[in-house]
């Protein structure tokens, strides 16, 4: 049963519909700026870039035109925190957007929506049109001169990478979705070669709350470096999975507690391409400063077969690698032969630390963050549950 | 870079480089950095990679190609940059602060072995039995790195099947490394397109539309993809173990012709530096190879000339004169590679192309008649070998129109590559051969039709003989030793106005039985332009469509390869400006060595006009033999 209660204290505050807008425009660049940074809200997306610096960037560079670009793929296997945003809370996402427009000085936003969602696609156009006549979209804004902003719908064409904000923004040009060089970073030549932020579903809503509450309101949740509160999709071996919003610096512990869960043997933390965490580390603290998350929590009680879950992770990073670059394509094929080769107990330790090794460079080697992400759950899972994977020959559990 | 498109391949990152100050020396116009602890200045936006090369710092790279925009997708090319946690792409990577870079930390130096060990776990194939062994950057990766051992496997079976449908371009996807050169040629640098990545992941292949053999999609057979693929996934259809057969077998009279840019790369084959013509010694290699006969296609290049030339001017005559509608401007038609672009692209101009047969198509025609005939061998028993610097040739050979002869013109293209090959399996090191001539009845040939192997060549061999025919003065005249500078070069677009003025000579006695006097062209200014790859070939195109100036111009070359010929895709590997442009100059430096410089003054073909092609240019023999037509074929194959 999927947990449906939305408590909480930033996220989930009480918001009306308009209300970032109509007080943005009031106020100068500089001073939404200065919200943002007060707050030290950093990108819900997972990388945790600092928004205020992104937005910065943007606004700095000189261009004719600029976009608003946000992210709703959810592509992030355990992930569903902004569907829920998506369908309950359509105000906080697009008028976090608009106050981006506003501050960057962009005239289109652009919200990539998972394939999987076009079953949104109408009420969220609809609840864009109900915006336009109330003036919350369209020219002059809330009164404001030479405010101009719209918001427009594109559907993601289903891979996973379409995630990562440059291969969001080649499909979106209609190119394959594969990410690309860096830098330049999107700040200058993101879509359409133009200035771009791309921010996550959340990061918007974040802002909402920002500019209607204040910067130091929102800083003063959480922990020092990880500000506010942050939604965390809960699944696995729990009795209350769903969507949650808890403080940053909530242990793991904590979290367990709050969603049911028994036996608890280990924790995914950050979807596929996040690390493993074993009980004996459960009074870890979610941030960024220990086990940071976009979001994603999955649990695993005693009865998982650990290098089953390993093996999982590995043939979906087999799967979504965009192919181009060499880390990534042959090398999460290489892991995930390693772990079959311990499944079936034909392996040697020599090559098992060749392919650690091999890890490691994906890590640093690979073009974009899918590779190098994707050997963290390898190299996690091998090192904390050695005892189980070596000793039972992994042959446990189901 | 020679061309530059505006289109976006679904992998470049044209629309996304870092502009680089047009002045280095306004404030911020260079930077300072750091390469291995040395501080060094490079101009903003450098990439890594060629701070280090200015530097004289080598960096490994596999999918980073000079003549084509950043893909940065293998990898090999990593470096540490202080502060950033991930290693980064030196080739991708432009400078745009003071960053400290270490090209070759133990971090560095694993990463390149393991991206070299991936690679190596799924190439198919072994060194030994591969033709690209010893001019092969994967191969050479593996022996800078000391790979002695495959420590992630290495497969034992093909992947794919190799698809040999096309007459020039094979395709072995079982050795590919993913490095999309071929991707980012066929898009950017000729934009055909006819090669893309498809699917994700681990099932990632370069792929021809609809996965069909390259023989069924809208290749232009141009070769230029080969050229660039760093391993043997792509190579030419090579016709040499028929070649051979033939010379092996006693019945056969095997005859060879050479083309002008072969002769100046094929020294690149054998470890000289770029830009050395070894016309002469390749005479006597060929003769010890086994050829009975070694022509020289420059012989046929001077007798292009006459014939497109002569049509050139009667096209010309029946527009101003006649007024009749006639097809204008002319285009060149040597180039097989072009010619299938614009059968396939722009259909609907197929009667601007010259009717002339290429030189490589002219000679075939001829050595099975008119020198069959000459030292009485039937033509059944004649093997004409083609040694071009193209692979569209060996496509072009096999056009079903091509047998004037009443048998197949030229029955084999071989490449510059291949012919190397062949003389090295003969045990022969071709610089030390002593030099010899042609072979009669056709010898000596212009350094006119010598430069048809640049781009501007063919331009430049018409307006020599041309300008001379109307106002019978000398070129030298109007050009400095008759070198014809304005056409010359790479710009990947040359446009030329010719002025004629109004002093005429008299009209060449080979060409009055068609135009009276020259009368017609009083102040008439010749408008000629160029372009070399098909990406320029396009834009001048497209500006004919629009009406723009290109479609005021009388003549256009084309050339499907940057370049011209001496870049073409049966050329050494590898290829770049700099490599191309030693080509060309030594190409311009033989024709200048030349005594002969010009098309008309050739006595081979003034005699070939008396004895055999009576009725002279454009006239009844040689419009059975020399002229040609083509093929609407618009987009789809079906
Ligand atoms: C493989 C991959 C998939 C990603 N998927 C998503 C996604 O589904 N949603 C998202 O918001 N960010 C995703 N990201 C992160 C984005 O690249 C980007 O950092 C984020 O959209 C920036 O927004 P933020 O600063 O608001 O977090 C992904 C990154 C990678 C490497
Ligand atoms: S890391 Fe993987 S997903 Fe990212 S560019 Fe490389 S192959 Fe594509
Ligand atoms: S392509 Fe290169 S590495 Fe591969 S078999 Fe041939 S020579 Fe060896
Ligand atoms: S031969 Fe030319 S047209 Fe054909 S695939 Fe290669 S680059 Fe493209
Ligand atoms: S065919 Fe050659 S050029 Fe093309 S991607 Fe493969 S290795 Fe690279
Ligand atoms: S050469 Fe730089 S990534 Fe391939």
């Amino acid at each position: 049963m999927e947990n449906k209660k939305r408590e909480g204290s930033v996220i989930f505050s009480p918001y009306n519909r308009g209300e970032a807008i109509k007080k943005v425009v009031t106020i100068s660049r500089e001073d939404v700026l200065f919200e943002i940074r007060e707050s030290k809200l950093k990108g819900r997306g997972g990388a945790g870039f600092p928004t205020a610096t992104k937005w910065t960037l943007v606004s700095a560079a000189i261009s004719d035109e600029k976009y608003v670009v946000c992210n709703a793929d959810e592509g992030e296997p355990g992930t569903f925190k902004d569907r829920v945003l998506l369908l309950e809370y359509p105000e906080l996402i697009f008028d976090g957007m608009v106050v981006a427009g506003y501050t960057i000085g962009a005239k289109k936003g652009i919200v990539y929506l998972r394939g999987e969602y076009e079953y949104m696609l109408k009420s969220l156009e609809d609840y864009l049109e109900s915006m336009r006549k109330d003036n919350l979209l369209g020219k002059n804004i809330c009164g404001k001169d030479g405010f101009d902003f719209d918001i427009s719908i594109r559907l993601g064409s289903g891979a996973y990478v379409c995630g990562e904000e440059t291969a969001l923004i080649e499909s979106l040009e209609g190119q394959r979705g594969e990410a690309r060089n860096r830098p330049p970073y999107p700040v200058n030549t993101g879509y359409l070669g133009k200035p771009t932020t791309v921010n996550n579903v959340e990061t918007f809503a974040a802002v909402s709350h920002i500019i209607t509450k204040g910067g130091s309101w929102f800083a003063k949740f959480g922990t020092d470096k990880s500000t506010g509160a942050k939604l965390f999709s809960v699944s696995g071996d729990c009795e209350k999975p769903g969507v949650y919003e808890l403080p940053w610096g909530t242990s793991i512990n904590e979290l367990l507690e709050i969603v049911g869960a028994k036996n608890t043997k280990a924790v995914q933390v950050g979807g596929a391409s996040g690390i493993c965490i074993p009980k004996n580390q459960f009074d870890r603290k979610l941030g960024y400063e220990d086990a940071p998350t976009g979001g994603s929590i999955i649990i695993f009680n005693e009865s998982r077969n650990m290098l089953h879950v390993l093996k999982n992770f590995m043939e979906f990073f087999v799967e979504e690698s965009c192919g181009q670059c060499t880390p990534c394509r042959i090398g999460n094929v290489k892991l995930l032969e390693g772990v079959e080769m311990i499944e079936n107990s034909n392996f040697t330790f020599n090559y098992l630390n060749h392919l650690k090794e091999l890890g490691k460079t994906m890590q640093v080697a690979s073009k974009c963050g899918l590779g190098q992400s994707s050997p963290n759950a390898f190299l996690s899972i091998i090192e904390n549950f050695k005892d189980e994977i070596f000793n039972n020959g992994g042959k446990n559990g189901k | 870079m020679e061309s530059k498109s505006n289109l976006r391949s679904p992998v470049s990152q044209q629309a996304h480089v870092i502009e680089k100050p047009k002045d280095i020396t306004t404030i911020g116009g260079t930077v300072t950095i750091e390469i291995n602890e040395k501080k060094v200045s490079v101009p903003f936006g450098t990439t890594i990679l060629e701070a280090c090369k200015m530097n004289g710092i080598s960096v490994p790279t596999l999918c980073h190609h000079e003549d084509l925009c950043v893909a940065g997708v293998c990898r090999i090319c990593v470096v540490e940059v202080e502060g950033m946690r991930t290693l980064q792409a030196s080739c991708a990577f432009p400078i745009t602060n003071p960053i400290k870079i270490k090209t070759s930390s133990p971090m560095v130096r694993k990463a390149r072995r393991h991206i070299i060990d991936l690679l190596l776990s799924e190439h198919y194939g072994e060194c030994y039995s591969c033709f690209r062994n010893g001019k092969c950057e994967l191969q050479n990766l593996a022996k800078e790195y000391g790979v002695d051992t495959y420590t992630f496997g290495h497969v034992t079976e093909p992947r794919y099947e190799v698809d040999n449908s096309s007459y020039s371009v094979i395709r072995d996807m079982s050795k590919c490394v993913l490095c999309k050169r071929c991707v980012r040629t066929c898009i950017d640098l000729q934009e055909v397109g006819v090669l893309e990545a498809v699917n994700r992941g681990h099932e990632t292949m370069i792929s021809t539309f609809l996965d069909k053999p390259l023989l069924d999609v809208i290749c232009i057979n141009c070769g230029q993809c080969i050229n660039r693929c760093p391993t043997a996934a792509l190579r030419a259809n090579d016709p040499s173990d028929e070649i051979w057969a033939a010379i092996d077998d006693p019945n056969k009279h095997v005859v060879i012709q050479t083309a002008p840019s072969p002769r100046a790369a094929i020294c690149e084959e054998f470890g000289m530096e770029a830009g050395h013509s070894l016309t002469k010694e390749l005479n006597t290699a060929l003769r010890r190879i086994g050829f009975d006969k070694v022509f020289d296609t420059n012989t046929t290049a001077d007798l292009t000339i006459f014939e497109e030339g002569t049509e050139l001017l009667l096209r010309l005559y029946k527009a101003l004169v006649k007024k009749e509608e006639v097809a204008l401007p002319q285009f060149t038609s040597c180039s097989p590679g072009w010619v299938k672009f614009l059968e396939h692209y722009y259909p609907e101009y197929i009667d601007n192309l010259s009717s002339a047969k290429s030189p490589q198509q002219m000679f075939g025609a001829l050595i099975k008649t008119f020198y069959a005939q000459k030292v009485g061998i039937d033509p059944a028993n004649i093997v004409s070998v083609a040694v071009m610097p193209c692979s569209a040739k060996k496509y072009e050979c096999n056009r079903p129109e091509m047998n004037s002869s009443g048998y197949k013109d030229v029955d084999y293209g071989l490449t510059t590559r291949e012919l190397a090959r062949m003389i090295k399996e003969a045990g022969i090191n071709l610089p030390e051969m002593p030099k010899s001539d042609f072979d009669s009845p056709f010898g000596e040939a212009s350094g006119a039709g010598l430069i048809f192997g640049a781009t501007g060549g063919v331009m430049e061999a018409a307006i020599r003989s041309v300008y001379e025919f109307i106002t019978g003065n000398k070129t030298e005249d109007a050009f400095e030793n008759a070198n014809v500078t304005p056409v010359r070069g790479f710009e990947g677009i040359r446009y030329v106005e010719i002025p004629l003025g109004d002093k005429f000579g008299p009209v060449p006695d080979i060409l009055k039985h068609l135009i009276p006097n020259w009368d017609w062209l009083k102040g008439v200014t010749l408008k000629v332009a160029i372009a070399h790859g098909t990406a320029n070939a396009k834009k001048i195109m497209d500006d004919i469509k629009a009406g723009g100036k290109f479609s005021e111009c009388h003549f256009i070359e084309f050339m499907a390869c940057p370049g011209g010929c001496l870049g073409g895709g049966g050329q050494p590997i590898p290829t770049t400006p700099e490599i191309r442009k030693k080509r060309a100059q030594a190409i311009y430096a033989e024709d200048e060595s030349l005594e002969m410089r010009k098309s008309h003054d050739n006595p081979n073909v003034i005699r070939l006009y008396e004895e055999f092609l009576t009725d002279g240019p454009c006239g009844h023999t040689s419009h059975k033999l020399l002229h040609t037509h083509y093929t609407k074929r618009g987009r789809y194959i079906v």
